[in-house]
């Protein structure tokens, strides 16, 4: 009985699946976007590969660009100003920066709505008090978050890279570019409402290093990545050494099952 | 429940004659995982991912427990509650990593565990009911990882959550009130992620409720093994410890390994990075994907593109993703050989491999978007796995000519000479008695 309704059901399902094989498929054209649409390119980091390293430096002029340029538009909604101590400004440094920044508040005496200077333990602030306000100002298009940006997105450095450093190129003859919007073939529409954020020499590095953009995109990313994933270091450190640990663990225990069996296998 | 020749416990020292007679649990695991319990000696290590199952559920279990202690099931703080564990919670990105790579483990780990239960016939007679309890375990399982993956509220929660709940609407006439009884409302929203934070706490534990079910009834045959023939007697097997406590350490240690690596060095590379852009409602992503575990069935779901038999195509596929899991229910029924394990049925081997293909190709195009070649891929491959089990299995196990069988398990190990062959009459079913 079982194997009969079995059978009866599994010719239906054959059936209509080989009916759905045999309908003629309605031609598809091939899409315009997704033949200029360009995979990102290849970049790699200090930090690039399992035994990589933050370089501390570059994090810190990544800083400086998010600071001077990306945050005008973009906030990084899961950092504090307290984190930056971990990428090497001292306490009294982070202070500073944070204080630059004035936050919404209650006066403690008489209950108003007041701003403050931000204090470290506070979150970065956020460049738009809301998703209305922030597309009201960049031609209703939103800026995100950056603070996950990097695992929010396929090869997300990468990414992120190519697509800073992708400005520029005329589109082919016969694609428009709507207005408001910027020709970048990364982007997965090829017209991102983003303008072109980086130019050379638009910061102005302490140390010297020659700001172009390929320079700046570079930094700028590697300190993104450093804020969407600040316990990198950690846990490649932790999975070494817990890798380490699980290995002799399973020599030996390999060696206790060959002592536990040798008595039994011919 | 166990074999004549078990060995019994005798409580040694005074404390645990004491125990032992007012609460046996002393016994129960002497019994249960200890030198009482006797297993066929030539199991191979694809025995061992059961073990490395139970494991991963305990480990969801207690990662799960202290997640649950910072995260927030709310849609305005769930996302945010998951960025401060990842970042603030001490440790927390390590319990985080653990839980979300866990539970890819443990699907793996199960998946190896079914297709070695298909290759050794583990399902057939006496082991119906662990077959079937396993089943059940599957589904509670899928139910449980699917929940889980809607509590961050992000971008693939919420679509997932809308596409997998969106499904009963093609129950014809209640399938939308199902729907919206389901999900607390026309959409998923806080309503939903509310309930489905409760169920994915309490789901787990109704799992291990299961298993203990599934132990229980697996300690009355005791395991197949790779001759599929029935223990015979004291030779065919070796008491669990320290033997097999030995060898499940050993593999266990390697499946750490493996696990560690992955969630320590690539622990995003099995999720969607689309899960960490927050949840919006009006926006949906370009191609909504289930996690890798479920592939193979949402392929079975989209493989049905046309209505037909006055069915429509989203009903049928519906229909077909249900019944792809629930036939496994039947196998011990479809499949009518005498004979347990692939290593002697020459014919049925060829369809198992084919199977294992099969289900990866599944896996393959419901990665994809639907379009062609995937849909018609999925399409011939989606046949060929309910041909498989519903057609084909009946079939071979009723025209297929077996190979000839060792006369016991000591026989298959040692060779002839060595063995002492118990004196059972070969061929003849041994009774297996009851404790
Ligand atoms: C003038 C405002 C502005 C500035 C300055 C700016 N952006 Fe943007 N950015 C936008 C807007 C608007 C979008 C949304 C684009 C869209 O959706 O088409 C965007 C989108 C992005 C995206 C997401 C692209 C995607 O895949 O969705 C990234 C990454 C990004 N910006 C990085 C940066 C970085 C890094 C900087 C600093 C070097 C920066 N932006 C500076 C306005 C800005």
């Amino acid at each position: 009985m079982v194997r009969l309704v079995g059978m009866a059901l599994g010719l239906v399902f054959c059936f209509v699946l080989a009916w759905a094989f045999l309908v003629p498929r309605e031609a598809t054209q091939p899409d315009p976007v997704k033949l200029l649409h360009r995979e990102p390119k290849e970049v790699s980091w200090p930090h690039t590969g399992p035994f990589g390293k933050f370089d501390r430096a570059q994090l810190q002029r990544g800083f400086q660009v998010y600071k001077e340029v990306c945050s005008s538009c973009h906030g990084l909604y899961h950092v504090h100003y307290r984190d930056l101590e971990k990428i090497g400004f001292t306490p009294a440094q982070v202070k500073a920066i944070a204080a630059e920044y004035e936050v919404p508040a209650i006066d403690p005496n008489t209950g108003e709505t007041i701003t403050r200077p931000a204090l470290p333990t506070d979150k970065f602030y956020r460049p738009f008090p809301n998703e209305q306000a922030a597309r009201a100002a960049n031609n209703n298009a939103y800026p995100p978050d950056l603070s996950l940006i990097i695992k929010a997105r396929k090869n997300g450095e990468s990414y992120v890279y190519s697509l800073l450093t992708g400005y520029g190129e005329e589109p082919p003859p016969g694609f428009e570019v709507p207005d408001g919007l910027n020709y970048n073939p990364y982007f997965h529409s090829v017209n991102i409402a983003m303008a072109q954020p980086l130019v050379d020499g638009q910061v102005e590095y302490a140390d010297g290093t020659p700001a172009t953009v390929d320079q700046m995109a570079k930094d700028v990313v590697a300190f993104l990545r450093w804020a969407a994933e600040p316990e990198l270091e950690v846990r490649r450190r932790v999975g070494l050494a817990s890798l380490l640990f699980l290995s002799i663990l399973a020599v030996l225990s390999y060696l206790t099952y060959r002592r536990v069996w040798a008595d039994v296998k011919p | 429940m166990s074999f004549p020749w078990a060995e019994q416990y005798e409580p040694k020292s005074p404390f645990m004659k004491w125990l032992d007679s007012r609460l046996p649990l002393p016994r129960l695991v002497f019994n249960a995982v200890g030198p009482g319990y006797p297993v066929p000696r030539n199991l191979n290590f694809f025995y061992n991912f059961g073990v490395l199952a139970g494991f991963a559920l305990l480990v969801q279990i207690i990662t799960g427990i202290v997640l649950a202690m910072h995260y927030s099931a709310h849609i305005d703080t769930a996302f945010a509650s998951i960025e401060h564990i990842m970042r603030d919670v001490n440790q927390g990105w390590l319990i985080r990593y653990l839980h979300m790579n866990g539970a890819s483990f443990f699907f793996i780990v199960v998946y190896v565990h079914i297709f070695r239960g298909l290759y050794y016939g583990s399902y057939k007679a006496p082991r119906e009911i662990v077959w079937m309890l396993g089943v059940v375990i599957l589904l509670l399982m899928m139910a449980t990882a699917f929940m889980g993956y809607v509590l961050p509220w992000g971008q693939m929660s919420f679509w997932g959550a809308q596409v997998i709940t969106s499904l009963f609407s093609a129950i014809p006439l209640v399938g939308e009130p199902i729907r919206q009884w389901l999900v607390g409302g026309f959409a998923p929203d806080n309503a939903t992620i509310t309930r489905f934070f409760s169920l994915h706490y309490v789901l787990p534990f109704v799992i291990l409720g299961v298993v203990i079910l599934k132990v229980w009834a697996l300690h009355i045959p005791g395991s197949t093994n790779p001759t599929g023939i029935d223990v015979k007697g004291p030779q065919d097997t070796l008491p669990f410890h320290p033997y097999f406590t030995a060898k499940d350490f050993f593999t266990l240690t390697l499946y750490l390994i493996a696990f560690v690596a992955v969630s320590f060095f690539i622990p995003n590379a099995l999720g969607h990075p689309d899960n960490y852009i927050p949840a919006n409602p009006l926006s949906t992503p370009e191609h909504i994907v289930p996690e890798w575990y479920l592939l193979p069935f949402y392929a079975i779901l989209r493989a049905f593109t046309v209505d037909l038999l006055f069915v429509p195509a989203k009903l049928w596929g519906v229909i077909a993703m249900f019944a792809s899991i629930l036939l496994l229910l039947f196998l011990p029924w479809l499949d009518t050989s005498r004979v347990r394990s692939a290593n002697y049925r020459p014919v049925y081997r060829i369809f198992f491999w084919l199977l294992v293909v099969d289900v990866l190709v599944l896996g393959y195009v419901g990665a994809m978007p639907a379009e062609e070649p995937y849909v018609r891929i999925g399409q011939l491959a989606t046949m060929y796995y309910f041909a498989h089990f519903l057609i084909i299995l009946p079939i071979v196990s009723a025209v297929e000519k077996p190979l000839p069988l060792p006369n016991s398990i000591a026989e298959a190990v040692l060779g002839k000479s060595a063995a002492q062959v118990a004196a059972a009459p070969s061929g003849g079913v041994v009774a297996q008695p009851a404790e």
